[in-house]
């Protein structure tokens, strides 16, 4: 076990010097100098070249690259010219917020989707059955922010119950106790998630249906109810771990998706907003920090799954 | 068929009756049996009627109903549906129904070059690391775990904002940040197949590794591939519509069904339907068909399944 998670672990490393690489050509790409945001466009060539040289902007690209992981290691994501603010400084005013929408939202969809899976599963091509498959891939086919505007039609417009903006509060604390602004883009974000989620589980409790301990425990006698309790749910929510690393990326998007619609004033807008300014730096951190919590999130899920499930840690 | 052979997914659908000629049965059945699996998944061929219908709609739908995409007309701005418009006029006083044509040829067409790019790059970058094996693989394949850790949405929208977009540019951009499922995929078949004896076979006739890979292990992971074809153009598809959603989609006069329902968004108070569920409803059922005949090609492929 302990070389596996070792092994991981150095794999993980590996990925993400990978993704540092990969966002530092990125940002080298679109924006290779803050010459010009610093001097103004005004500035002369000659000027820009010495401030290039004067910055370490003309450096090979390698000690440019070192120089870019040396300040990241430091704390430092980069500096937005045009809010003329820290990246870090404009995250931390977000992040709680992101964070609370992107993980209620994750932790309703396992809920959700759990024991909707399982129940497909047990009662496979029944009525109930063809009518979640049937939701959920429609769901799984949708953008979500025509579910979004889908949403915000019938429970904001025609039968106005929730309101169609999400809490505009800068305290996180009034974003949580605002269910009247928060339901509907929770409720995006969720069922999106809910959708790909079910699919899985509904695939995963029928693989684990049709294994001989279940036919085992059924032969000797234990009832269904503890058949299904302790011996499938247990072994299809394994995947699930696993499910939930792998959906951060989606994750991310939905949040940004989400986000922009319902003008929620979190991490996916403010990546919008730099969208819209061609903010790089602000879009490249915002990129990196994301990449960086699907790796971690990768490795944790993976750490998780090997205690979960002896036939990993034994192995 | 109470035990099934070994999936002899040999590219041989030009030659129906192998050169093998006495094992005729299990050479065909591959390709055979796995039509035959698709057309009685009646969800599959519902999706391909409703792929044939959409591309006809937008390519060949213009040609019999003509309307006017490049001069705006803001008299006849924001109407109802009516006869002379069956879907009613958008902000510009474009016909909507024309538009969702033209909207939709870009989706298809991105969608289209997008996951060739993918399925390319992909397929390739697999059987090469599936063949080298040994470090380069391992190298090639962390390259394609840090193509993965990074959210494939964020650099396309950067990188369309950086470059512009237009059908090109968004089928360059979303295919060449695509192709980690599909290597992934190929790596996997190509591990298995090197092992087989026509490799060796035609190692030892001195068959180049490009040979060896263009000629056998790529014809035979075509399963996957072509699997994972549909799955790639409908998420080109749904990439395309968050890219135009989000405002940095295809310039005018070009124009795509994200953009188009963005722009239907800001009349959602007005009860302007027709300029957003038309088009919704499109990218939904286009994806849709796409997503069920890339599950009833992966059913119909899958070994597993195979034990009737």
């Amino acid at each position: 076990m302990i070389t596996y998670l070792a092994r991981r672990f150095v794999t993980s490393v590996v990925v993400l010097i990978g993704v540092s690489i990969f966002i530092f050509v990125l940002l080298h790409a679109t924006f290779p100098t803050p010459a010009r945001a610093v001097l103004g466009l005004q500035a002369r060539p000659a000027q820009v070249n010495a401030w290039n040289k004067a910055n370490g902007y003309d450096d090979p690209v390698i000690v440019q690259y070192l120089h870019y992981i040396n300040t990241l290691i430091h704390g430092n994501f980069g500096y937005s010219y045009v809010e003329n603010q820290s990246v870090t400084a404009l995250f931390q005013e977000r992040v709680a917020r992101s964070a609370y929408l992107s993980g209620i939202s994750l932790v309703l969809a396992v809920i959700i989707a759990l024991p909707l899976g399982i129940f497909q599963a047990v009662k496979r091509n029944s009525i109930g059955d063809n009518v979640a498959t049937s939701a959920a891939f429609i769901l799984y086919s949708m953008p979500s922010f025509f579910l979004g505007l889908i949403l915000i039609q019938v429970f904001a417009l025609s039968f106005p119950i929730f309101s169609f903006e999400a809490s505009q509060s800068n305290s996180v604390w009034v974003v949580i106790g605002d269910w009247n602004a928060m339901t509907l883009p929770i409720a995006t974000l969720t069922l999106i998630t809910v959708a790909s989620f079910s699919r899985y589980m509904r695939s995963s409790s029928m693989d684990v249906l049709a294994q001989d301990y279940i036919k085992v425990a059924r032969a000797k006698g234990l009832p269904e109810r503890l058949v299904l309790l302790r011996h499938l749910v247990r072994n299809a929510s394994l995947p699930m771990v696993t499910l939930i690393g792998l959906s951060l990326p989606a994750l991310l998007a939905g949040n940004l998706i989400t986000e922009s619609l319902f003008n929620f004033q979190g991490l996916g807008l403010l990546f919008f907003e730099s969208l819209e300014k061609v903010d790089y730096p602000v879009m490249l951190a915002y990129t990196l920090a994301g990449a960086i919590l699907v790796v971690v999130g990768n490795f944790v899920a993976d750490i998780a799954l090997t205690v979960a499930d002896p036939r990993i840690r034994l192995a | 068929m109470a035990t099934p052979p070994p999936p002899p997914l040999d590219a041989q659908q030009a030659v129906p009756l192998g050169p093998e000629g006495g094992n005729i049965g299990a050479v065909q059945s591959g390709w055979r049996l796995a039509l035959r699996e698709f057309m009685t998944n009646r969800l599959a061929v519902v999706g391909f009627a409703m792929i044939v219908f959409f591309v006809l709609f937008c390519f060949v739908g213009p040609l019999i109903y003509h309307t006017n995409q490049i001069d705006t007309n803001l008299i006849s701005a924001n109407q109802a549906p009516s006869g002379a418009h069956l879907l009613g006029t958008d902000t510009d006083g474009f016909d909507e129904l024309g538009r969702i044509m033209k909207g939709g040829q870009a989706a298809l067409e991105i969608g289209f070059f997008a996951a060739v790019v993918a399925i390319v790059i992909g397929a390739l970058w697999g059987a090469v690391s599936g063949l080298a094996g040994g470090i380069i693989d391992s190298a090639m394949m962390r390259v394609v775990d840090v193509f993965l850790s990074v959210p494939f949405l964020f650099v396309v929208l950067i990188l369309a904002v950086k470059f512009g977009a237009s059908v090109l540019s968004l089928s360059l951009v979303i295919g060449f940040f695509a192709w980690q499922v599909p290597a992934r995929l190929v790596r996997g078949e190509v591990l298995t197949l090197r092992e087989r004896d026509f490799v060796l076979a035609a190692r030892t006739a001195g068959s180049t590794s490009w040979r060896l890979i263009t000629r056998h292990l790529l014809p035979n992971a075509l399963g996957v591939v072509i699997v994972n074809v549909t799955f790639q153009v409908a998420d080109a598809i749904l990439a395309v519509s968050y890219i135009g959603f989000l405002g940095f989609g295809l310039h005018f006069p070009n124009v795509d069904w994200g953009d188009q329902l963005s722009n239907g968004t800001e009349y959602l108070q007005d009860g302007y339907w027709w300029l957003i569920y038309p088009v919704g409803a499109c990218i939904v059922l286009t994806v849709m068909a796409l997503n069920f005949i890339g599950d009833a090609l992966r059913d119909s492929m899958d070994v597993r399944l195979r034990r009737r």
